[in-house]
């Protein structure tokens, strides 16, 4: 049983899948994800796949400052990811809404939201940064199997509709490195 | 020996499940790598499709309630058991048995995975699942017409359905169009580039494949290889004629069996990575127009050689 653990939680270290969403972002953030798994930089090699559906995705990428139109949608996406799973804020955007705070068209940053478990910092980040971020998240889903068999607790049952008293949830800052 | 343990040695073991599971994880792997090879990427680590798979059996799925719910469930490991059947199939060994007929078996086993994969996109009542069925079904119309008609005309040539016979043959002319014919249509059948459009992720996410989650999406990976292993292995044998006989040993047999396997797996990747998709009517096109002729002249010419000369 504990050999199947770690089986597991090895899987999980070397399998993240990524779906990637946009929140209202201003295209910079995406691109630089789409350089991260590009021939430059192959993300591949880690195991990251970028997925075209979230019920086949382990770590959800939200670039954006989580627009008004937008709120609703990530909620969606986050509950249809299946557990279990991990959230990396791709930018400043979704970290502190960036240059648009205090925006009236927007309700960010994201983890009023959702619970967020790596931040990527930069605007926009280098890919260097987000593959080291998603590394950081895949690492985060093993140790969480490790340790206990649920992930975070679905958004419905999240009282509060916030996640900052999750302390279960790592806050890892991954901050950029100059290659 | 006992025909019955014989028949259980070739599901279980060789060229069966014990073979077959790991041998997809590979072809996968060697799909994958050759693809990224030459994107001039390094691609994926060796155990990549292995921890794919342990990865997704640990995940959780959505709630899944009512009848509809199971025969959702119930199609990806139809399929896996259909395509780990084909390959079991397969005549690799000398004296392995088998029966009259057993292609026929063998084409109804490989042929299962896809409709299953159609089926499975119209239960998972998404719509980019119901196009992606729509898509496979307008596909598998059109190459299977051309993949039968290549098997019937070596199978006519040779006056058997025996696939032990078919492997044992002495190549011609006809055989190789055959051939030819058959390794045209692998890359629809496999969902590989030119003709990916069932799994379009640009365009419809996943395809069929949109809503499955978690081990599910874990059997259907392993349903994907064992299709790779069962249509790369049909070639395999079908290219080799008295692998097994005229060397003797079930080793080298198995060798060579594991090889041309693995040059045809390669050949259809590096054609996966030179190529960008196709539309479905051009895809279509290509295999009503273009190739359908030649497995016509294939089955013409063969059944002209059965009854005339």
């Amino acid at each position: 049983m504990k050999l199947w653990k770690r089986l597991m939680c090895t899987a999980r270290r070397k399998s993240p899948w990524l779906f990637h969403m946009n929140s209202g972002s201003c295209n910079g953030c995406d691109i630089e994800i789409i350089a991260a798994l590009s021939p430059r930089y192959d993300a591949e090699q880690l195991g990251v796949l970028l997925q075209g559906s979230p019920r086949h995705a382990d770590i959800l990428v939200v670039t954006g400052p989580v627009t008004n139109k937008a709120v609703n949608a990530v909620k969606t996406v986050y509950d249809q990811v299946c557990g279990p799973k991990a959230v990396v804020a791709i930018g400043s955007c979704p970290a502190t809404t960036n240059v648009y705070i205090d925006s009236r068209t927007l309700s960010g940053p994201l983890d009023k939201h959702i619970p967020v478990d790596v931040y990527v910092p930069g605007c926009p980040p280098r890919p260097d940064a987000i593959i080291a971020g998603v590394v950081k998240a895949a690492v985060l889903l093993a140790e969480r199997g490790m340790n206990a068999t649920a992930g975070p607790p679905p958004l419905a049952q999240n009282a509060s509709g916030s996640a900052q008293d999750d302390s279960s949830v790592g806050s890892g800052v991954v901050r950029e490195v100059q290659p | 020996m006992n025909p019955m343990l014989t028949a259980l040695a070739r599901m279980l073991i060789f060229p069966g499940l014990l073979f077959a599971v790991p041998a997809a994880w590979f072809f996968l792997w060697v799909e994958r790598k050759a693809v990224a090879r030459m994107q001039e990427r390094v691609g994926p680590p060796f155990m990549q499709p292995f921890w794919d798979f342990m990865k997704l059996l640990g995940k959780s799925t959505p709630p899944r309630p009512g009848i509809a719910g199971f025969i959702m469930r119930a199609w990806p490991l139809i399929a896996v058991g259909s395509a780990a059947g084909a390959v079991g199939l397969l005549p690799v060994l000398p004296l392995s048995g088998g029966f009259e007929g057993d292609l026929i078996l063998l084409l109804a086993l490989l042929e299962l995975p896809s409709i299953c994969i159609i089926a499975a996109g119209f239960s998972s009542r998404s719509i980019f699942g119901e196009i992606g069925s729509a898509r496979e079904a307008a596909l598998s119309v059109s190459y299977n017409i051309v993949f039968l008609l290549a098997i019937v005309s070596i199978a006519a040539s040779q006056h058997t359905f025996r696939l032990e016979a078919l492997a044992a043959m002495h190549p011609t002319f006809l055989t190789v169009l055959g051939i030819v014919a058959i390794l045209i249509c692998l890359p629809a059948k496999l969902h590989i580039n030119p003709f990916s459009l069932p799994n379009a992720e640009q365009e419809i996410y996943s395809g069929p494949m949109t809503e499955y989650a978690g081990p599910e999406l874990a059997m259907w990976e392993l349903a994907h290889g064992l299709e790779w292993v069962a249509a790369t292995g049909l070639v395999a044998t079908l290219v080799a004629p008295h692998i097994a006989l005229a060397w003797g040993t079930s080793l080298l047999a198995g060798c060579l069996f594991v090889v041309l396997s693995v040059a045809v797996v390669l050949l259809l990747s590096v054609l996966a990575a030179a190529t960008a998709r196709l539309a479905i009517d051009s895809s279509v096109r290509f295999y009503w127009q273009c190739t359908l002729i030649f497995a016509v002249l294939a089955i013409s010419s063969a059944l002209f050689v059965r009854f005339w000369l």
